[in-house]
């Protein structure tokens, strides 16, 4: 596998490349909480949880946890030079207010114009949709890091999708294993693949149209 | 510790404030900054047929999620309740109803009720089956938007770091979060705070409720659940 990193490594690096210094960006839970491995160190950035935090940092090493310290899925976190806390709902005006640049978050589905299916697991009781939608319709740029089979290997990314949806013509970038894709004016475009995969691999393994790129690049890392 | 205000209590008598079918709002997020001996009051009083509004029902045996998963709710209104499996089962049970708002709706919703507004508008979910269903629409601006109500409750619970004899709060980290809002969505207001301070000890810059919506101060004995990630 490319340089020796592992697939979720290889995804979240490349969801690192579409952080700019300076954003505000919202992590979800699973893949894109590896994503602040793959910075350059001296990125100034703000890391955002909707629970009230503006800036935070790693995790805590293990006996230096602070109860009163967690991101929005309840696990303890640190925070960085320059943090800030506030309530749930300030946290939430940042994120209507167009102040969350960036939100990378996972999903059991996308359209080929870019809605987004993660709120409700297929056989399993309604959770409840959290702060997803507010992000997903919000954010000023959604991006999606998933496999792109489920583990059926049934394609994720359709013409239109089959589970309830979180929100409408909202992801701009779609980050699988295999490959990335742009979605424009909402249509699907492949750009780029994880060596050594192929399109017509990603034809294969992908339910809808879409259109590439001409100089498509291959991610080697 | 003077009490000038009388607002300083024991758990003993904010427990008088509890009945059955009331309407009970708590803050946390995910149990991080629900008030712990409030709870274990109002489960050893066996109040029943509450209706909780909150972030989310914790989990099984953290935050809210103890009194939730003893199905002492008959409903809640909430953000998700995908960390307690229980809540899951009495919904699907038809044993606890609950009403889904989206996380930052609710927490304006309960902020509306905070400031003595009715309602707030809001396009998030506007084109949303789910969201939308059975809510009034406003079209303003050429724009599209959802009525969503204001929440009060007939008792709101917080959890702080500092409270002073007026009810002055202060929270701590990442545990303020819905705590502010819910603070001031109560018809009576009961904060539990780790640590009760002399009047004018803390500076009114940093004060982040002002205890002008805190009706009750008790002293708080901490945490006294596992936490998921121990």
């Amino acid at each position: 596998m490319g340089m020796g990193i592992d697939v979720r490594n290889r995804m979240a690096r490349r969801a690192a490349e579409e952080i700019a210094p300076g954003m505000v960006v919202n992590l979800g839970i699973g893949i894109p909480s590896l994503v602040p491995n793959h910075l350059p160190k001296e990125t100034r950035l703000m890391f955002h949880a909707e629970n009230g935090i503006v800036g935070m940092g790693k995790s805590p090493e293990k006996g230096l946890e602070d109860e009163n310290l967690c991101n929005a899925g309840g696990f303890p976190v640190t925070v960085m030079e320059g943090s800030s806390y506030c309530d749930s709902a300030v946290a939430f005006g940042m994120i209507r207010r167009g102040r969350v640049d960036l939100t990378i978050l996972g999903s059991l589905q996308v359209s080929q114009k870019g809605d987004l299916a993660n709120w409700i697991v297929p056989g399993k009781k309604v959770p409840g949709m959290g702060g997803a939608m507010e992000l997903a319709q919000k954010a000023g740029k959604v991006a999606v890091l998933m496999n792109h089979t489920d583990k059926n290997g049934v394609p994720k990314i359709v013409e239109s999708c089959t589970l309830p949806l979180t929100a409408e013509n909202c992801v701009d970038i779609i980050i699988t294993d295999l490959a990335v894709f742009n979605i424009h004016e909402g249509s699907l475009i492949l750009s780029e693949l994880f060596a050594p995969h192929t399109v017509t691999e990603v034809t294969a393994k992908t339910a809808c149209d879409f259109s590439i790129v001409e100089d498509i690049r291959i991610i080697e890392y | 510790m003077e009490n000038p205000f009388g607002k300083i209590a024991t758990l003993e008598q904010a427990m008088e404030h509890f009945y059955d079918g009331m309407t009970l709002m708590f803050g946390g997020f995910g149990g991080v900054g629900s008030p712990p001996d409030l709870i274990d009051g109002i489960l050893e009083k066996e109040i029943k047929n509450l209706v909780l509004i909150g972030n989310d029902t914790g989990f099984p045996e953290i935050g809210i999620g103890k009194i939730v998963s003893r199905g002492k709710a008959r409903k809640v209104i909430a953000s998700h309740i995908g960390s307690n499996p229980v809540a899951g089962e009495l919904m699907t049970r038809g044993e606890m109803e609950v009403e889904f708002s989206p996380q930052g709706t609710l927490t304006e919703r309960i902020r509306a009720g905070g400031m003595g507004l009715g309602a707030i508008l809001t396009d998030v979910g506007v084109d949303h089956e789910f969201v939308a269903k059975g809510k009034k629409r406003m079209n303003l601006n050429g724009k599209d938007y959802l009525i969503e109500t204001a929440l009060t409750a007939e008792v709101s619970i917080v959890y702080a770091k500092k409270a002073d004899p007026y009810g002055n709060l202060v929270f701590d980290k990442s545990a303020r979060n819905t705590n502010p809002l819910v603070a001031m969505a109560g018809n009576f207001t009961i904060a539990e705070a780790q640590e009760i301070v002399p009047l004018g000890s803390l500076d009114p810059e940093e004060i982040v409720t002002p205890g002008v919506f805190v009706d009750m101060v008790i002293p708080s004995g901490g945490v006294n659940w596992q936490w998921a990630w121990e």
